[in-house]
């Protein structure tokens, strides 16, 4: 268990590297930080000393090692819009995208576990193909189509939800839905294979055999053991799709979340702001691809002992 | 298994016996692919009217049927009264455009490091693979956004975002079709009747490699759609006053209470179109893939 839970470590660690250096790289790629940064309105006095100031004259590699330095100690600017430090802006906005995550994926796992185990077990007739049309359209329609659609019918021609906002729970129901889209599509794929899988082996047979009423059969012993490869994807698929949508969505609805601030921060060039927000978003979504993994190989031994 | 060194053809012949071609869903989504495509390479021959045109005075005008039809601009203007029709019809030809560059990018790129992972072992297929793995790690679209904020979002930088975006999942196919082919019983005796290195990847790999990457392409463009349109939705992917499906679906998100119709004529372009290429994709997997059609 120490070995795979060291190699998962060293993996997360890892990417975490390269994310930290692509964020450097990208800066640098687009010329002179100063210019990028701070743009016109600069006198070349003001400039220079700039310059000197991020030591931007010396080397690359040089100024790689510092900017490395920077993130280790947690120095990562200031916002150029109010200039807050960013950690702290992008601290406030972590509960509302935290909120609307968990309104996600629950209402995804309230619809996509029954679903899919309906494709499942009725694969060969309608109900089996009608799910999986289902699971279609979520992956086909981008969720900001999804979102304008919704708007268009439930608030300007209904009249029924508000538009824009986190004040009440009606709030929740839009950007939920919106964001839920591909999600349930995901997983109530993963879930009729993963049903689908287990259906097959002997000791389903062998359930029935002993004379299981069917429900149980399934519910117990075929969506019990189904459960650990759907709780798998849900942390190691959900998070990164959901941290995709949340840009999208949030932007749409004005939630005051992460995926907002990163739309507005790119339109603005809030470069500090941007930098930070992504390098925190992959950090979250590592750290729970990361448990994920730990988690599953704790309710399985035969991972880590083949992995280890 | 005497038919392994064919497996297309043999492919081809069983599912035309059974009766397994395509279904009515799958025709009407090859139909709408050519016309999609059709209207796409053609768009400035089916409207009288430039995309770009504007006409202050029929702004904001209904599609057909409705009151203050301006005659003409048959799904209605948008808000410098500029043809919604034509704005859709050369968006949809930019976005296929797009995504196709961006597919080819990704296959290319994709295709090359899988091979490598493939056909080199040690560090070589550890550093590749470690690259997949991150690239599957990160969420794409947050990398999108950093790039096209920083480097300014032109064509060209969009198009390499794009190819970026699905590279790892040629290289996963690639890696593992090599590895499989490598181990299979007619290369060891391709070698030991003296083929070389080039003419086995040429006569037996290529062949193999050939349908699985028909399939991801396609599935990647359905992919490629939806991360360009939503890009541009968002202000950092196509720039006005060029159309983009997405961007006018994003800019004409202010009008919507009193002129819908201008972002659901591209709204609804965008979802024929992800939904004809992904019935094509997913119908050409289940022909290729033998396993999953024997179930």
């Amino acid at each position: 268990m120490i070995p795979y839970l060291l190699r998962l470590v060293v993996k997360a660690a890892v990417t975490l590297f390269a994310i930290v250096t692509v964020t450097f790289v990208a800066t640098r790629l687009s010329g002179n930080p100063i210019d990028t940064f701070l743009g016109e309105g600069l006198t070349e006095e003001g400039r220079q000393a700039l310059i000197n100031y991020f030591e931007l004259d010396r080397s690359l590699w040089h100024q790689y090692l510092a900017y490395l330095r920077g993130v280790l100690s947690g120095e990562f600017g200031l916002s150029f819009v109010d200039r807050r430090p960013v950690t702290t802006v992008v601290a406030e906005r972590l509960w509302p995208s935290g909120q609307l995550l968990l309104a996600s994926v629950a209402l995804t796992v309230a619809v996509s576990l029954p679903l899919g185990v309906l494709a499942a077990v009725y694969r060969r007739s309608w109900i089996g193909s009608a799910v999986m049309v289902v699971a279609f359209t979520g992956y086909a329609v981008p969720s900001f189509v999804l979102a304008i659609v919704m708007v268009l019918t439930f608030s300007y021609w209904l009249n029924w939800l508000p538009v824009v906002g986190n004040g009440t729970w009606a709030h929740f129901i839009m950007p939920t839905i919106a964001m839920s889209g591909v999600l349930v599509a995901a997983l109530t794929r993963f879930t009729r294979n993963a049903m689908l899988d287990v259906l097959g082996q002997d000791f389903i047979r062998t359930a029935r055999a002993k004379g299981l009423r069917e429900t149980r059969v399934v519910l117990k012993h075929g969506l019990g053991n189904a459960s650990i490869t759907v709780i798998s994807v849900i942390g190691l698929q959900i998070a990164g799709l959901a941290a995709a949508g949340s840009v999208v969505v949030e932007s749409i609805f004005s939630w005051p979340g992460v995926g907002q601030m990163l739309v507005n921060a790119a339109i603005l060039r809030d470069y500090p702001v941007l930098q930070f927000g992504v390098i925190a978003v992959a950090v979250a979504v590592v750290a729970i691809n990361m448990l994920t993994d730990i988690a599953y190989a704790l309710a399985d031994p035969r991972i880590r002992l083949a992995r280890a | 298994m005497a038919s392994l060194a064919d497996p297309i053809l043999r492919l081809r012949r069983r599912t035309s016996r059974k009766g397994q071609g395509a279904d009515i869903i799958q025709k009407i989504a090859m139909v709408l692919a050519v016309l999609l495509v059709g209207a796409a390479l053609f768009a400035p021959l089916l409207t009288p009217f430039d995309p770009l045109q504007q006409s202050l005075l029929s702004r904001l005008r209904p599609p057909m049927g409705f009151d203050r039809y301006a005659p003409g601009h048959f799904a209605g203007t948008d808000e410098l009264g500029r043809d919604v029709l034509a704005r859709s019809l050369h968006g949809l030809r930019l976005t296929l455009a797009l995504a196709f560059a961006g597919a080819v990018i990704g296959l290319v790129i994709g295709g090359l490091l899988g091979l490598i992972a493939g056909l080199r072992r040690g560090w070589a297929e550890d550093v590749i693979m470690a690259l997949v793995d991150m690239q599957i790690a990160i969420p794409f679209t947050l990398v999108a956004l950093l790039v096209l904020a920083l480097m300014g979002s032109s064509l060209t930088v969009l198009i390499f975002v794009l190819g970026i975006a699905g590279w790892e999942q040629y290289a996963r196919i690639v890696r593992g079709e090599v590895r499989r082919i490598a181990a299979q019983p007619y290369l060891e005796a391709a070698k030991t009747a003296g083929a070389g290195p080039v003419y086995t990847a040429w006569r037996h790999v290529l062949p193999n490699l050939v349908s699985p990457l028909v399939v991801q392409f396609t599935l990647a463009l359905s992919n490629i759609v939806i991360l360009e349109s939503t890009l541009s939705f968002l202000g950092l992917g196509v720039q006005p006053p060029q159309p983009s499906l997405g961007s006018m679906v994003g800019l004409g998100r202010d009008y919507m209470p009193t002129a819908p119709w201008i972002v659901l004529t591209p709204a609804a372009l965008i979802v024929l179109l992800t939904f004809t290429v992904q019935i094509l994709g997913d119908w050409l997997r289940d022909r290729a893939d033998v396993r999953l059609r024997e179930r």
